[in-house]
């Protein structure tokens, strides 16, 4: 008989490859330890010890959860392969506006995957292909022009990756026409601020927006990277791991950030930080090995896990 | 994850490895006193002449670089009068008639502005094509395999291909051609376009390595905003790349400005500009002429050897002219790297 854990471990070694060649990830192994009382996998990233540490796990200190409004997107029976790796099994999950979505599960289990084919970006892989219908607003996405798709459905990435130009120039690249310089920085400049606002960053960048974007801290180019991503108000908000380079300090903005910006979006956040997930999640899907194993409110899924995979995985994080 | 615990019961531990001693102790004589730093003393025999050999190896180039540098500069100044570089050349046995170098001067600026800006434009556009493109990878490799022949054929071979490729008929517009039909094949236009050769793999393995330098979610980032490719190219890839084309072409200028072969065969290496034909503009752009390196070689004791002083003073404003541009690409590396460009990259590696 295999044990779950063996095998759980096995596929950790496996994936702990860099995915698709881009590069490798920071250190942020989840391991399945074999004792339940250990409150946080040994291998956690500081992250999560240290919000462990300042932040009481109650459900009191935990923002409210959101208010679920009119869904946006929908997936239904999705399937990724990788050539013959069946990276994403039949995955069915509805994305709704005002709430996140919070997915988690060991490493390789094809969250990025998931969440990459949301806004097309696997398509960019020669030897991806999809199975399965995603709506959007009702509409097949495949029917949607693929720029315009990925305009209303936007990501943050797990790197903040600001592009080498001035903080300004970065949130109106995204504004402006394909590759035009036009509107003119005057007309763009309210909407530029308005996206740093919105994240959170204008204060700290106002005086110097033409500085050169690089040369922020990693909190404030993710921000960036946020701003930017949410400058063409977007519908749907795409976010993996966007903590995981990040001091706590930075994380904590990042989240506050999160719960605010539900009101009006819709957010889908991978990570591997279980606390994380139950503060910013109202909802919770637990994928293992390609499957969605458990989707439930956040509170359901942590307190009272109805999949033996699940209780294994969240086993103890939360005493 | 549980990491495997040593089988420590049943290997016992190892002895420590017998190691010799220190090398400088081979005649038995430990160092006398121990020191926190690493002594030359303690080395083998043949790691100290290596070492010694690699500061002589250093020391040599840089007397080298800076006994060429104070030899042409001592020439060079001592005949190097400003009027030398407003006066055009004239035949003459007699150094103190033959004018100065002017029209050389022109034109190597000019051999190398019309060098440069056919090889820029050709190579960012294959080296993005072959970086962001690529497809099919046959053609890719072909594509690049032809630089790389262009990069290694010796200019001579360049400069006697221009000649037969400008002399077919319909190149004619493009150089002098006699009354019989006969197309001459050496102008400025037609040296240039061959110098551009010289100064396209540089310029093309600079863009290439700026491009590759960049990684995948930079793109991934501006595809995730709904960019088109054609759009992030523009706005994001190769404003990323600025500081390595120009270097790319601030090398591949001052390679174009010291080239002769190209300039003795198709330009015809003549004192002056020869325009050719009327219309103002066009017609020194056909017509035939010299540069520095076609002057020093013509004035020099290896040439016809009428004017050696003349010759000194060309070959510094020559390095002059080259090592400014030298100057410039160690420039545009630093400015780059203030925007923070550079340092990003390494962080990705
Ligand atoms: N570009 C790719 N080409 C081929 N296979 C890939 C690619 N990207 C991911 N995969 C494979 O798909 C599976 C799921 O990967 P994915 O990146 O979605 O996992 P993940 O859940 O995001 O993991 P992590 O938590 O480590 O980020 C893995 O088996 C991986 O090897
Ligand atoms: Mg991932």
């Amino acid at each position: 008989m295999i044990d779950p854990h063996e095998s759980t471990a096995r596929q950790q070694h496996v994936t702990s490859e860099p995915a698709n060649g881009v590069m490798p990830p920071p250190v942020r192994r989840i391991t399945l330890d074999r004792q339940p009382t250990v409150a946080l996998p040994p291998s956690q990233d500081a992250v999560a010890i240290a919000n462990a540490g300042d932040r009481s796990l109650a459900a009191a200190a935990r923002p409210a959860r959101g208010i679920a409004g009119p869904e946006r997107m929908t997936i239904d029976g999705l399937s990724v392969y990788y050539g013959d790796n069946h990276a994403v099994k039949n995955v069915s999950l509805p994305i709704r506006q005002g709430e996140v979505l919070a997915l988690i599960g060991p490493s390789g289990c094809g969250k990025t995957t998931l969440l990459r084919t949301l806004n097309r970006l696997t398509e960019l892989t020669g030897s991806a292909r999809r199975e399965g219908l995603i709506t959007l607003d009702g509409e097949d996405i495949d029917s949607l022009e693929v720029t315009e798709h990925r305009r209303r459905v936007s990501m943050v990435f797990q790197q903040p990756n600001p592009f080498p130009m001035s903080v300004f120039d970065n949130v109106a690249y995204a504004l402006r026409e394909q590759g035009s310089k036009r509107p003119k920085k005057k007309v763009l400049e309210p909407y530029v601020v308005d996206a740093l606002q919105r994240a959170g960053l204008y204060d700290e960048v106002s005086s110097n927006l033409d500085h050169p974007a690089l040369r922020l801290s990693g909190g404030q180019q993710q921000r960036l990277c946020i701003a930017r991503a949410l400058a063409a108000r977007p519908e749907v908000l795409l976010m993996d791991e966007p903590c995981s380079a990040l001091d706590p300090k930075s994380t904590n903005v990042i989240e506050e950030l999160i719960v605010e910006l539900r009101k009006e979006l819709a957010i889908v956040i991978v990570t591997h930080n279980l606390q994380q997930a139950y503060r910013v999640g109202d909802h919770v899907a637990f994928m293992y090995l390609g499957d969605l194993v458990e989707y439930g409110p956040t509170d359901q899924v942590f307190d009272n896990p109805q999949a033996a995979r699940t209780r294994d995985y969240i086993g103890g994080a939360f005493g | 994850m549980a990491v495997p615990t040593r089988p420590a019961a049943s290997t016992p531990p190892l002895p420590p490895l017998p190691l010799p001693r220190s090398p400088g102790g081979r005649q038995g004589k430990p160092p006398k006193k121990r020191r926190v730093n690493e002594s030359v003393r303690t080395w083998r025999l043949t790691d100290r002449i290596g070492y010694v050999m690699m500061w002589a190896a250093g020391l040599l180039l840089c007397a080298i670089g800076i006994g060429i540098l104070v030899y042409m500069a001592f020439k060079g100044l001592q005949y190097l009068r400003p009027d030398l570089l407003f006066s055009s050349p004239t035949a003459d046995v007699d150094q103190s008639k033959s004018g100065g170098f002017l029209d050389p001067l022109l034109g190597t600026v000019l051999i190398t502005l019309i060098g440069i800006t056919i090889a820029t434009p050709i190579a960012i556009a294959a080296a993005t094509w072959i970086v962001e493109y690529g497809r099919p990878t046959w053609l890719a490799r072909l594509i690049d395999s032809g630089i790389e022949i262009i990069a290694g054929t010796p200019d001579i071979v360049i400069a006697l291909f221009g000649l037969v490729l400008f002399q077919q008929g319909i190149f004619g517009w493009m150089s002098f051609t006699a009354a019989g039909g006969a197309v001459f094949g050496r102008s400025f236009l037609t040296a240039g376009a061959m110098m551009s050769l010289i100064a396209l793999p540089m310029v093309f393995a600079a863009t290439r390595e700026g491009l590759q330098s960049i990684p995948a979610h930079v793109r991934e980032a501006s595809y995730a905003l709904g960019k088109t490719k054609a759009a992030t190219i523009r706005r994001v890839l190769l404003p990323s790349v600025k500081a390595n084309i120009s270097t790319g072409a601030a090398l591949g200028m001052g390679r174009i400005a010291g080239d002769t072969a190209i300039i003795v065969v198709l330009l015809g290496a003549s004192l002056t500009l020869d325009p050719e034909g009327s219309v103002p503009g066009l017609n020194v752009l056909k017509g035939t002429g010299g540069t520095l390196t076609s002057y020093v070689y013509n004035n020099s004791p290896a040439g016809e050897g009428n004017a050696p002083q003349k010759a000194y003073a060309a070959a510094f404003v020559l390095l002059l002219i080259v090592l400014a541009l030298n100057f410039a690409v160690d420039l545009i590396a630093r400015s780059g790297a203030k925007t923070g460009l550079e340092t990003s990259r390494l962080g990705a590696r």
